[in-house]
């Protein structure tokens, strides 16, 4: 059972970064956990931590606004390469609740639906302007991100709709226990497989 | 109503339409390997769940095995637990496993085909981003997050939003020392890692048709490196040649009526796409990558570009931080960049096609060595890889010229295992992804195919594998 997620207030980190890949949200040295805690630590770690594992008061997430954000700005394609949920958990267990993008990557925009960490896709003009807006704000910015109304408003006057596919905002919203709902299916599962016959590559009723 | 080939295994595998969107898809092949499954089974066991269908589920360790010698114990404590607990799960669950004993061992990408598991038409699974990989063969090979892995061990259905499609039609056909790879990383470069988003590819037109297998599989294993959801080819007589026998294909009469099947499976004539790129593959160059994602590539003949080069302000600071994360100034020529390291493998490039293009470089006139200073690794895609590269002599052909011959894995692909880069060292890859770290913090990697990373080890630095005669020793 995941965390529902109906809305969310709270401070945005801003990542003005395209392409960031999940290599770098969680690199891969941090893989070999057999659970699914303890990535917080690992999150952006390359970045985060200098090559002597001091903090590199450069990166975005480090800078003393960005503490305690939980809403993260960035840019087109966010989470691509890697198929890794390891780089969902960290940024949840960082305390991101939602991620604002242009565009996201598949598999990790329906990993991200799979933990509760909202992917929100807005216009690449309405992201410059919330960039905008938190530069502006010296880094001291919050948002509203709420799923159920599918809006993003600061409250200052930034306000836009966003879409979400209806399953996965439902998936979200109650935080489903996606497999359990499959399960339901149960007869129909069962029905496909007998059209299907048995084993592995003896499939009988190949319909294309 | 023509279809596609997607279409085609999209509506063969539709157990239920969901009323807000996705079907539920059922999966034919399971694949499964050590760093995405521990907490997919360990759900399964707190809910008191079943692997439903352990006979389509096939697993492997791949990722952080070491790739030295097999009978030595792990030394690596944290890896050696994600190895135990696949082990101890597939007992558990009751799944086939190929572990670090088995000769069938290899990257899961490479042993799916190899053992003929992976077939036409199938719909096919794996926590990992590279399963596009099985699409060569006209199967709808989708990556997938660990949550989904644990949905489909319980249900043998994933859910999934029907995703678009685009043709990648490539006329054409590929000039003297241009490979599959070289195809896929032009195409790559020219649609960007986001062109394919939300699409599965289907490669098409003469010059698909004219690759073996094992390229198609190059072709289709780096599509996610475009950004799409799987890459497909329709199955001809190129794959069944290639699946004929496998241990795990059909066989006889079955064989035969599931050939007349597959041979459906193809595009129908007029059927469309959302989308459309056009190549020309006598056009492709021997590819090289230049920065940190595998769009930011261009002929071995080209230069680094300028930041000044693109067009929008993030382009241009992306392209400024990678080549600061390089170490090279715009306009350095890439043929010539001297390298540290070469690296002969992964789910891309190490199937015995890519050793014996690799070997044939090597073998030259006889005489040929690693330059000095530069370390160069073979690391063959499976065990069955290894042996057969051994019965025709490419391991001493390698050993020979001062390469590392070294068990089937992941390795240095990915550096989850000890088969890592130094900060700083530049290395020749055959691999998919050049991304910051991914081989080691600091390292470089520049993609390239199997004989230009062959000839980069000879040479101890970047070459145009066309013109390139290295100096009799």
């Amino acid at each position: 059972m995941m965390e529902p997620y109906v809305r969310h207030t709270g401070r945005l980190a801003a990542l003005p970064r395209a392409n960031v890949d999940t290599d770098q949200i969680v690199p891969k040295q941090f893989l070999k956990r057999v659970e699914r805690t303890g990535f917080g630590p690992a999150l952006f770690h390359d970045w985060r931590f200098r090559a002597d594992g001091s903090l590199d008061p450069e990166f975005e997430l480090n800078v003393p606004a960005a503490r305690g954000a939980s809403i993260l700005l960035t840019l087109e394609n966010f989470g691509c390469g890697s198929s890794r949920e390891h780089a969902v958990w960290a940024l949840r267990e960082y305390g991101f609740r939602a991620i604002l993008a242009p565009s996201f990557a598949d598999i990790f925009f329906a990993n991200c639906c799979q933990n509760g960490l909202v992917p929100v896709r807005l216009l690449a003009q309405e992201i410059a302007e919330l960039f905008r807006r938190h530069r502006a704000a010296g880094g001291e910015y919050r948002l509203t991100v709420d799923l159920e109304e599918q809006r993003v408003d600061d409250g200052l006057g930034f306000r836009t709709a966003f879409a979400m596919e209806p399953y996965r905002r439902e998936m979200l919203l109650s935080g489903l226990d996606e497999i359990g709902r499959t399960l339901l299916a149960e007869d129909r599962i069962r029905a496909y497989e007998r059209t299907r016959g048995g084993g592995r590559g003896r499939r009988k009723g190949d319909r294309w | 109503m023509s279809r596609t080939l997607f279409a085609k295994v999209w509506d063969a595998h539709i157990v239920e339409q969901l009323p807000e969107g996705p079907a539920l898809l059922y999966v034919d092949l399971h694949l499964v390997h050590e760093v995405t499954s521990p907490q997919a089974f360990e759900g399964l066991r707190r809910a008191g769940r079943q692997v439903r269908r352990p006979a389509l589920t096939v697993a492997t360790v791949d990722h952080n095995v070491p790739t030295g010698e097999r009978r030595a114990p792990i030394t690596d404590p944290i890896a050696a637990r994600q190895l135990d607990a696949l082990a101890a799960n597939a007992a558990e669950f009751g799944l086939e496993l190929f572990d670090l004993e088995s000769p069938q061992q290899g990257i899961v990408h490479v042993i799916g085909p190899e053992l003929g598991l992976t077939q036409p038409g199938m719909v096919i699974v794996c926590g990992d981003s590279h399963t596009a990989t099985h699409g060569a063969f006209g199967a709808l090979a989708l990556g997938i997050g660990t949550s989904e892995v644990e949905h489909v061990l319980a249900t043998q259905c994933l859910v999934c939003a029907r995703p678009a499609t685009m043709e990648a039609h490539v006329t054409g056909s590929l000039a003297d020392g241009v490979t599959a790879k070289d195809l896929i990383l032009a195409l790559i470069g020219r649609i960007g890692t986001a062109g394919a988003t939300g699409h599965v590819i289907e490669y098409t037109g003469t010059a698909i048709r004219a690759l073996s297998m094992e390229e198609r599989m190059t072709v289709c294993n780096m599509s996610i490196e475009g950004g799409a959801r799987a890459g497909m080819i329709a199955p001809d007589d190129t794959t069944f040649a290639y699946l004929a026998g496998r241990p795990r294909a059909p066989r006889g009469a079955a064989w035969e009526r599931v050939v007349a099947r597959w041979r459906e499976l193809g595009t129908d004539p007029g059927a469309s796409y959302d989308k459309r790129v056009d190549l020309d593959a006598s056009g492709v160059e021997p590819q090289v990558t230049w920065g940190t994602s595998p769009g930011m590539v261009t002929p071995v003949t080209g230069r680094v570009p300028s930041p000044g080069d693109f067009p929008t302000e993030a382009e241009r600071r992306a392209v400024a931080r990678a080549l600061e994360y390089m170490g090279l100034a715009p306009g350095t020529s890439l043929e010539g960049l001297p390298v540290d390291r070469v690296f002969l493998g992964s789910c891309t490039n190490a199937r015995i096609e890519d050793l014996r293009a690799a070997a044939r470089v090597v073998r030259g006139d006889g005489r040929r060595h690693v330059a000095p200073g530069v370390r160069a690794m073979v690391v063959p895609g499976s065990q069955q890889v290894k042996a057969q590269a051994e019965r025709e002599g490419l391991d001493r052909v390698f050993l020979e010229a001062g390469f590392e011959w070294r068990n089937s894995g992941c390795s240095m692909c990915l550096g989850m295992n000890a088969d890592m880069l130094q900060s700083g060292e530049r290395c020749a890859s055959t691999s998919n992804r050049n991304f910051e770290g991914r081989q080691g913090r600091g390292g470089r990697t520049h993609l390239m195919s199997p004989p230009m990373a062959a000839a980069a080890a000879l040479a101890g630095r970047i070459v145009d594998i066309r013109s390139w005669a290295p100096a009799a020793s």
